[in-house]
């Protein structure tokens, strides 16, 4: 099989544009963090912190998650059957679709075109698009499943079917509404109905976007960094099969203590517990594989991205389901303690893996090194303390809050008067912006280096073939 | 069966699976009575709060506010009554939010008048100074389009008749366009000339937060009217702080820190009455006033004694004794 069978054009371009909206998404993200302590910067109607907040979330899940998985699936794809793309033609019209559909969710976002449902904000025109798009992937995905030349499916391709159904079954069961007009719908469903839909639909999003894919990306690129084999075949089946049965039951731990029938809710943590095992299964694979050869933390750049993030992914697994136990949850639901959770698993999990992969693909793709290990250890460094110094601080701030909500007087009326809980935070919001602005270096001192690679890397010695990929 | 190496027999096995948790925790659900429950006293939007919450949704409110009241002791003091599943039959989507920025909206309508939430939306800080909250005083000078009001109920099964949407807006412009609404000079203020005789976005959001837990609060209030009149005593109560100084400037604290966004900085009044004319609406016996601050008062004074307790209340009316001195 010779390399330039592959068609690597679409990875280029969903890779260039994952960095892309991960940009945009982080200057909003900014912006946002600044309007917290600084409300003067709510400056118009779409710079309000509500619109704004919305344009984050999906700019970086969607935009910027999403290219980064595009980008590495059909790059795997291709690798793991030894096959170029069923219809290379198809995938070129998804990249474009997808950055249009990308642009305009930014624009009807910032319009306050928006359904008020987490991560499933679109109003239902781009819904119809994204089905689309999603289908437009699926066709590719499994055409050159079929077609492959590689009998086996290596467990990154599992990975990757997973999502492919999931995600497909998760946008369209929390995505249907009527419509009133082209920009505005109703949801179908009403009240606690639509908050047990809505919340299996978020907390799956984080399953089959920000850890199934993700993880697929952990078992393919790290192996292929390192030259170390995984170390448990069969760990990885049992944790692939018993992760993607259990998510599903674990919605309700968004909605403890609501008005959402209880047993929902206990089911919900039951599962959530149990989760902390398949999860755990994959960062007990990714420590095993480098039994023996730490040193590689040293002198490979890319193992401490892949060892860092499945570091953070554990902790992220541990801290979820504790949160969500319903003693905790009492107190921290609501909190900055789960933005300091939310971004532990986007900056320190997400982040790390996908560009650690884009690391080592741009240069594959490109047939020259990477343009400066040292600008990309400044990178590792840069985002790994930026995250670090943003979620110890929000979850220092979330047990004020929850603290100063819950403070009460002998007499049993409360201490603190709401603005006084919110005036606590200010310290912290500042250091949260700080913490945000070291990652954003980060980012761009990354963004220089691929597109550097790109430009002007050095023309690499090309490899022979491996007999598999 | 070697799976791995069978992709759609793969694919279909990984739906099952993913299937099994949903249908028991999200279809089954769907169907059982306890997460639809529906209760008369539970009134659906009328078509001018429904405008209100879809600017709500516009605007993202939700994003830093919550509208669930969960069974717990703190919470319940601060916000009122915990939420019931029934209250949200009308609502598609849910709004209960995921993050609370700012306080919890659920049981709003009717803690403050209508006037509070016009010079809040309008601008936060001017009550405020510290909140983080953004202004909003631009939807005063939008014209609310009610063009697609009655389709908007008519989708959401809300029951009325054209002729009664289109009476539900006119009723709604003749009210705050009235020269007797009692939040007049607040709305004038803000509002264009030229939109001060039509139904601004504005009018619409105040009209959705006025009805935010408006229905659990009637329910309550028949049931508690009777356990209150017993509970009245007469010319009981006696300021035990009065004219302590410590007592008085602790009381000073409380009052900034909480009355006087609507009482003024110097009690002077503002939304809520003067505080240092020595005319009181309820009486001016230690326990009258004691009384409207722990109860509240119908035109939009909130009840007090739960999150400040007694002992902070008789502090800040030792305080409120002394601006009438002056
Ligand atoms: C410079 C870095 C970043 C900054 C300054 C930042 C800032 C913020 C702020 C201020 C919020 C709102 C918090 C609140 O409402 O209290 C937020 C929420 C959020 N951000 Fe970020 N963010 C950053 C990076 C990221 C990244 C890389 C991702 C994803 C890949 C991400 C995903 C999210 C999500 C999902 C939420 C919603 C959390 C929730 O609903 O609890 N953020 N971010
Ligand atoms: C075993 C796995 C996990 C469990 C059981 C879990 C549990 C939870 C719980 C209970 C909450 C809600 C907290 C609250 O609102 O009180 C939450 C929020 C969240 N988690 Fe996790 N978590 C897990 C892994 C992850 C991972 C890997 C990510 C990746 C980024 C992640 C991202 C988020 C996000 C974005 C939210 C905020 C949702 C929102 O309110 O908008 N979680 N998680």
């Amino acid at each position: 099989m010779k390399e330039n069978n592959y068609d690597y054009s679409v990875v280029k371009g969903f890779a260039y544009s994952a960095v892309f909206w991960l940009i945009v998404g982080l200057v909003v993200g900014l912006w946002l963090a600044a309007e917290m302590f600084y409300p003067a910067l709510n400056l118009t109607p779409w710079l309000a912190f509500g619109r704004l907040r919305v344009v984050h979330t999906n700019g970086l899940a969607f935009g910027f998650g999403f290219a980064g998985i595009f980008a590495c699936s059909y790059y795997m794809l291709q690798r793991l059957t030894r096959t170029s793309l069923a219809f290379p033609g198809l995938a070129r019209f998804h990249l474009y679709l997808f950055n249009v559909a990308i642009a305009l969710a930014a624009l009807s976002l910032f319009a306050g075109m928006n359904t008020s449902k987490e991560y499933a904000e679109l109003e239902w025109p781009l819904d119809v698009v994204v089905v689309i798009m999603w289908v437009i992937f699926a066709v590719n995905v499994f055409a050159t499943l079929i077609k492959r030349k590689e009998k086996q499916m290596y467990i990154s391709l599992w990975y990757i079917i997973a999502m492919t159904v999931t995600v497909a079954v998760l946008y369209i069961v929390n995505n249907l509404e009527i419509p009133v007009n082209l920009f505005k719908s109703y949801s179908a469903y009403a009240g606690a109905n639509d908050a047990n839909v809505q919340w299996w639909y978020g907390h799956n999003a984080v399953g089959f976007v920000f850890t199934v894919p993700i993880l697929a990306m952990f078992y393919y690129f790290y192996p292929k960094s390192t030259n170390l084999p995984i170390y448990s075949h069969r760990l990885s089946i049992i944790s692939f099969w018993s992760l993607v049965f259990a998510y599903l039951w674990t919605g309700a731990h968004h909605l403890m203590l609501t008005p959402l029938p209880e047993w929902i809710q206990t089911v919900a943590i039951a599962f959530s517990i149990f989760l902390i095992a398949p999860s755990w299964g994959s960062v007990v694979n990714g420590y095993y594989t480098i039994r023996g050869r730490w040193d590689l933390m040293r002198t490979n750049y890319l193992t401490k991205f892949f060892i860092v993030g499945i570091t953070f992914y554990g902790l992220q697994t541990v801290q979820g389901p504790t949160q969500g136990l319903r003693t905790l949850t009492a107190f921290f639901h609501y909190t900055d303690w789960v933005v300091g959770h939310v971004h532990m698993g986007t900056m320190g999990w997400v982040t790390m893996i996908i560009s650690a992969s884009l690391y080592y693909i741009i240069p594959k793709i490109s047939g020259r090194e990477l343009y400066s290990v040292r600008l990309a250890n400044l990178h590792f460094w840069l985002i790994f303390i930026g995250q670090l110094v943003y979620t110890v601080t929000m979850w220092i701030a979330g047990i004020q809050q929850g603290a100063m909500w819950k403070a009460t007087n002998p007499d049993g009326s409360l201490t603190y008067n709401f603005l006084e809980t919110v005036t606590a935070l200010y310290p912290y919001w500042y250091i949260r912006f700080v913490g945000g602005v070291i990652y954003f270096v980060g980012i761009l001192v990354f963004t220089y280096n691929l597109i550097m690679t790109g430009r002007s890397g050095k023309e690499s010695v090309p490899e022979p073939q491996p007999q598999t990929a | 069966m070697n799976i791995e190496a069978k992709p759609i027999t793969f694919a279909i096995l990984a739906t099952v699976v993913i299937l099994i948790g949903t249908i028991i925790t999200l279809f089954i659900p769907m169907f059982l009575p306890s997460t639809q429950p529906v209760s008369d006293y539970i009134k659906p939007y009328t078509a001018i709060e429904l405008e209100g919450r879809d600017i709500y949704i516009r605007e993202g409110c939700n994003n830093c506010h919550t509208q669930t009241v969960r069974p717990l002791r703190t919470e319940v003091i601060r916000y009122g009554e915990y939420s019931k599943p029934e209250e949200f039959a009308y609502d598609r989507p849910f709004l209960w939010g995921s993050r609370r920025t700012g306080p919890d909206l659920n049981r709003v309508g009717g803690k403050y008048p209508d006037s509070w939430h016009y010079k809040h939306m309008n601008d936060p800080r001017s009550m405020f100074p510290k909140s983080n909250m953004p202004a909003y005083g631009w939807l005063a000078k939008r014209k609310l389009d009610t063009s697609y009001s009655f389709k908007k109920v008519s989708i959401l099964g809300y029951g009325y008749s054209e002729d009664e949407v289109n009476r539900q807006i006119q009723e709604y412009r003749k009210k705050v366009t009235s020269p007797t609404y009692n939040a007049k000079a607040i709305r004038d203020q803000i509002t264009p000339p030229e939109l001060r005789n039509e139904l601004t976005e504005m009018d619409a959001i105040v009209a959705y937060l006025q009805k935010l837990g408006r229905d659990v609060k009637m329910l309550k209030k028949k049931e508690a009217v009777k356990v209150a009149e017993a509970a009245d005593r007469p010319g009981a109560l006696k300021n035990p702080f009065e004219g302590k100084a410590d007592a008085i400037k602790e009381g000073k604290e409380i009052f900034q820190n909480n009355c006087s966004a609507c009482h003024g900085d110097d009690g002077k009044g503002g939304i809520g009455p003067d505080l240092t004319d020595n005319e009181w609406k309820y009486g001016s016996s230690d326990e009258a006033i004691f009384n409207s601050v722990a109860k509240g008062r119908p035109g939009g004074m909130p009840p007090w004694e739960g999150s400040l307790g007694k002992e902070r209340i008789w502090k800040v009316i030792a305080y409120i004794r002394t601006l009438g001195k002056r």
